[in-house]
């Protein structure tokens, strides 16, 4: 069963043989150094193509959640470009990213139902309420929180927060979905059934996710293609191809293939860590 | 369930019937002490005088009530629209904020005794009454600014993210963000400003003397003068009342605006 499993990254996978496709981002020589001289990241080099679910996969303090935010806009990078060359530029020179952000806590307004949270990007596109409402119902009942519209952010669980800030996400129909650690703080089970869900939204809504995680089982588990990072600096060690087939669902968890993806991930990232003091 | 509710109404009824008791209690030994050790009515009247002198003077002391009343309201409410413009003024421009935050505090800080004979002069001579206005402001608004200021400050940095990734302008960002983070810090010192817009109200009627004639303050001094105690203690009876009704009053304000999400107006899960 082992041999059967292979880390080489195909260059472009899924592409016809010739075919040079454009990637959905580029990210190219992109360095981060703070204001106090710390550098985040240094020469990230890497390629997002249109559709895969792709983890950066990382120590704490490697850079990814960095990464993610410069690739959101937030922030930008001190060398290096991050182009995106499907995308149309505006006279300010700013593409057209067309994302959702899901941070790692839920970010919630507080004083705000879960109707109101989710409406919130459209309120700033300028969309009027009863235009927006169809398609707040429809991403809420994504989420499955459709009994929950009118309740509060403190009414809910952990994990219904984190719903509600997906449901946010993909209001605006984005092209990507950028999440940061967004499961981190759950509880094994509740993280379990969003794995599961997100992969099923993914695979329908044809979306692609950059998904920072520190769980090599969680990168295992949802993506085609795992990026791993480690610190100082932060950069990219390798990229791994998980070519194992969707839908993955749990029973996906118990095989030896997918066991045997995590072990040479872990490995992967055990020998290319710089710092022997880290985990 | 069943019986957790009893106990909140039992602790809900103590809340109220303890202090009255106690209330009751001392206006019982105060009246006793007074009438057996023959304190004379000038020095400490008995309860009952004071609320017999109350009744008696009831027409004179509530108009006077609601001339206070009156500035104290008119006070609180130009000191909410100058605190809350103020403070939006210094969350959007840091230049605002540096140039005029240390005149907001020497105006804090300067006693109003101090400051009321200038105004008093300036536009009291003809219209005491804006100078009480303008005297209750300045003691009331620091309140409403430094608590909004900082409301507004201390906003959610990953909700600011948020509004950046979509590209929320200055006023959606101010409106949907930063407004109604500073809204439990707001109440907080509107609180705050409501008695202090009552206390600055009073000092002035002090200061400004016999000129205004008409708040209850007036009454106090009027009072004293005439050696009328009875009434002097009706007067404070009422700018307590007074007092005590405006705090309670925006306690429930701010309990139905935050009573839906914010941890200071629900109670405790277990």
């Amino acid at each position: 069963m082992a041999n059967s499993v292979s880390l080489v990254a195909p260059k472009a996978a899924g592409d016809a043989p010739g075919a040079v496709r454009r990637p959905l981002i580029r990210i190219d020589g992109v360095g981060k150094v703070y204001q106090n001289g710390t550098v985040a990241l240094a020469d990230v080099k890497l390629d997002v193509r249109s559709g895969e679910f792709l983890s950066l996969l990382g120590p704490s303090g490697c850079g990814k959640s960095t990464l993610l935010r410069m690739i959101a806009g937030l922030g930008a990078p001190s060398s290096g470009i991050i182009d995106w060359p499907q995308a149309r530029y505006d006279a300010s020179g700013e593409p057209e990213r067309s994302l959702g952000f899901v941070f790692q806590e839920p970010t919630l307004m507080p004083w705000a139902t879960v109707f109101e949270n989710v409406y919130l990007p459209l309120k700033l596109a300028g969309i009027n309420r009863r235009d927006a409402e169809p398609r707040i119902a429809e991403v809420v009942g994504m989420v499955g929180l459709e009994k929950f519209a009118r309740h509060y952010p403190r009414e809910l669980s952990g994990g219904m927060k984190m719903r509600v800030s997906i449901a946010r996400a993909i209001a605006v129909k984005p092209r990507v979905l950028l999440m940061d650690e967004p499961f981190a703080a759950l509880d094994e089970i509740t993280r379990f059934k969003l794995n599961n869900d997100l992969l099923a939204l993914w695979q329908e809504q044809k979306w692609t996710v950059i998904f920072v995680t520190h769980s090599v089982y969680e990168s295992v588990y949802l993506s085609n293609r795992i990026a791993v990072m480690n610190a100082r600096p932060g950069r990219i060690m390798t990229e791994l191809a998980i070519d194992a087939p969707y839908p993955r669902n749990d029973a996906f968890r118990t095989s030896p293939i997918y066991n045997e993806f995590c072990r040479l991930t872990s490995a992967e990232l055990k020998r290319t860590m710089t710092d022997p003091d880290e985990h | 369930m069943e019986s957790g509710t009893t106990s909140e109404a039992r602790s809900r009824l103590a809340r109220v019937l303890v202090p009255v008791a106690l209330g009751i209690l001392f206006l019982g030994v105060w009246e006793f002490l007074v009438r057996w050790l023959e304190v004379p009515k000038f020095v400490l009247p008995p309860p009952s005088l004071i609320f017999e002198s109350l009744l008696n003077d009831y027409g004179t002391l509530a108009a006077s009530m609601w001339k206070t009343l009156e500035v104290t309201i008119a006070a609180f409410l130009v000191a909410l629209v100058l605190g809350v413009t103020g403070a939006i003024l210094f969350t959007q421009s840091r230049l605002f904020e540096i140039s005029f935050f240390p005149y907001a505090v020497v105006l804090q800080v300067t006693p109003i005794v101090s400051i009321a004979p200038f105004i008093l002069i300036w536009v009291g001579l003809d219209h005491t009454e804006r100078a009480l206005l303008i005297l209750a402001t300045i003691v009331a608004f620091f309140p409403i600014l430094s608590n909004t200021t900082l409301g507004m400050k201390s906003v959610d940095h990953n909700l600011l993210n948020l509004f950046d990734l979509y590209h929320a302008s200055r006023w959606q960002r101010l409106r949907y963000l930063q407004l109604p983070s500073a809204m439990p810090y707001l109440l907080g010192g509107m609180k705050i400003s409501g008695g202090l817009a009552l206390i600055g109200t009073v000092v002035a009627e002090f200061v400004a003397g016999s000129g205004t004639g008409t708040g209850l303050a007036w009454r106090i001094i009027e009072s004293s003068n005439r050696l009328n105690i009875p009434r002097m203690f009706a007067a404070l009876l009422l700018l307590s009342a007074l007092g005590v009704t405006i705090f309670f009053g925006l306690s429930a304000v701010e309990r139905l605006l935050l009573r839906k999400w914010h941890e200071s107006a629900i109670g405790r899960e277990n």
